[in-house]
């Protein structure tokens, strides 16, 4: 080492070789490098979550702004007594999640084992059933949309073809079908996320666990349940609570195959404010529902850590 | 079990499984690039053809020329290597930041880190929206870059952080004692030792602008200025849907981002596994 060589012919001392005034400058080093990022996400996440606080107690209205006024909790009182489509909303966001974040979990779960196998072309298998995972949400609705058409639809094609039905159906236009149908075509693009998650998990899980389970004469579920799940734990609590708060926020293809229709049948809460932001007024109104749903999944994400007992790995 | 037995049991536990679940990725990808190969007539006409009869590329033509999507191509393109550009300096600095100094503030500050992965992005729609217009930045591309960045930072940072840290300190140190200061010593030495990390940091940024739709239609409103899923999204709410065109435009917004996924995807499981580990 260079260092050593110079110390040993004391060209440099140690002490010499970090003057102390060089030291005192490098103190701010660390503050300057963080400083830009630590600026974006101040200006552009935590001031405007900030802002939506405050605007729910107001009447703010950018297309009308001599109605501003101060409202209190008036925007609340309304949501709460009076707005027909609040309380639906939750309903359906209810269903929309567990139904993704369960189906997900479980189709995922299935998906990484089969792949964290040997197998001739793993590589190939492993990208392509990853790539939904790269698909915008607008292009998958207009993927299934092409899919599920009444007219030129390949699902209606094949199930007349297999005799399931008789008719040409409008699956999205449906009250019956358009929940089922939507939540398929999400499906598809959720289910790789856990794959990779859990595919990931899976290989550093110590091939000994396995042996030791066999010797003590586990079968594959046996081994599934106390090696797998066990080793799993940490990934599968964090994974799903992320993704709660994602499928709970992920309005793509509702919008675009439904549009939260028919009569309200996929009108989730995101959904309904990010109506109420598009074509509503009152950015006050959709503050205070956005203030709501804030409460709610904070809520849940403290819950559900707590009895789960989630603990963070150390190292 | 039986030789015979085995491979029974291999047939519906695996060979079956995989072959489903691939059928089930792969069909609506196949079907859109057959529908985008179709010449109009043919899309709705009976019985549905599974293979173009007569191949043609009028729908490419079409939706390139057109329908536009030359243009929101572009735009989603500006706005993608501006926010990758941003991010990964951004995060290289504050990255290194926490791989190498232990400074006052450093939990603080990744604690507002984790905290960023929980806001709910339909949170920022109604303020991001409202701060823009104050900016006079609706529908300029500046609002979405800044948005993006700030969306990404927090997790390429702790990315960066675990890519600087698999660097041996001494290799800096080394060229630091032959007189680089520190951030030629960042330039030269560790810099080229990033790349795959930078590469791979990149295409997942890359990826989530060009995909990104509830906030670029909320602060884009001149067709102009629409980025690809917020054009696709427009030409879907269209009365009289060309779906030739839909689905070719569909086709060409899909082929960048498949090739980079391809690319990084094995980055992705042992990107995250070291992840979630450590």
């Amino acid at each position: 080492m260079r260092l050593q060589e110079k110390l040993d012919l004391n060209v440099i001392s140690p002490e010499q070789s970090k003057p102390r005034k060089k030291f005192k400058t490098e103190k701010w080093i660390p503050y300057l490098f963080i400083l830009p990022s630590t600026l974006m996400v101040v200006a552009f996440l935590f001031y405007p979550i900030g802002t939506v606080f405050y605007y729910s107690l107001q009447n703010y209205n950018l297309a009308a702004p001599f109605y501003d006024s101060f409202a209190g909790f008036d925007n609340f009182i309304k949501i709460f007594t009076e707005d027909k489509f609040f309380f639906p909303s939750l309903l359906t966001t209810l269903k929309w999640v567990v139904s993704q974040v369960g189906l997900q979990l479980i189709f995922g779960m299935i998906a990484a084992i089969l792949l964290n196998k040997t197998f001739k072309f793993r590589g190939l298998v492993r990208a392509a059933a990853f790539i939904p995972w790269a698909i915008s949400g607008v292009l998958a609705s207009v993927m299934w949309s092409l899919m599920y058409n009444e007219h030129m639809g390949v699902i209606n094609d094949m199930l007349m073809r297999l005799g399931i039905i008789h008719e040409n159906q409008a699956w999205l236009a449906n009250n019956s079908t358009a929940f089922i149908s939507v939540v398929i075509a999400e499906l598809w693009r959720g289910i790789p996320f856990f794959a990779i998650t859990l595919l990931a998990s899976l290989q550093s899980i110590p091939e000994e666990l396995y042996e030791a389970a066999r010797v003590d004469g586990a079968g594959r579920w046996k081994s599934f349940i106390f090696v797998t799940i066990p080793q799993l734990k940490n990934t599968i609590i964090l994974t799903t609570l992320l993704r709660v708060i994602w499928e709970f926020n992920n309005v793509d293809l509702i919008f675009n195959l439904t549009g939260g229709g028919p009569a309200g049948s996929t009108t989730t809460l995101t959904m309904y404010i990010a109506k109420q932001a598009i074509h509503g007024s009152n950015f006050g109104y959709g503050s205070a529902l956005t203030v709501i749903s804030f409460g709610i999944l904070l809520t849940f994400a403290i819950v559900y850590l707590k009895i789960t007992r989630f603990e963070r790995e150390e190292g | 079990m039986n030789g015979a037995q085995k491979r029974l049991d291999k047939l519906f536990t695996f060979n079956i499984p995989i072959l489903i679940m691939l059928m089930f990725t792969v069909f609506p990808l196949y079907w859109t690039i057959n529908t985008a190969f179709k010449h109009e007539g043919d899309i709705l006409k009976r019985p549905l053809q599974y293979v173009p009869a007569s191949p043609t590329i009028e729908n490419f033509v079409s939706a390139w020329t057109n329908v536009g999507f030359a243009t929101y191509f572009k735009n989603s393109l500006i706005v993608g290597i501006c926010t990758v550009v941003i991010v990964i300096i951004l995060s290289i600095l504050s990255g290194y930041a926490l791989a190498r100094y232990r400074f006052k503030g450093k939990r603080a500050f990744l604690l507002m880190l984790l905290c960023t992965q929980f806001i709910p992005r339909s949170m920022l729609i109604i303020p991001l929206f409202i701060v823009f217009k104050h900016l006079g930045l609706i529908s300029h591309p500046l609002s979405l870059i800044l948005t993006y960045a700030a969306v990404e930072i927090p997790f390429t940072t702790v990315l960066m952080n675990g890519f600087i840290s698999n660097v041996p300190r001494e290799l800096e140190e080394a060229a630091m004692i032959d007189g680089c200061n520190r951030m030629q010593a960042l330039r030269y030495v560790i810099f080229p030792l990033l790349v795959p990390g930078i590469v791979a940091t990149s295409v997942f940024t890359f990826i989530y602008t060009w995909n990104e739709f509830l906030l670029a239609l909320m602060l884009t409103n001149q067709q102009g200025r629409f980025t690809l899923p917020v054009g696709l999204s427009y030409m879907m709410g269209e009365f009289n849907i060309n779906y030739g065109a839909l689905a070719a435009g569909s086709v060409i917004a899909l082929i960048p981002a498949v090739i980079l996924f391809s690319y990084a995807q094995k980055h992705l499981v042992n990107g995250l596994g070291g992840a979630v580990k450590g």
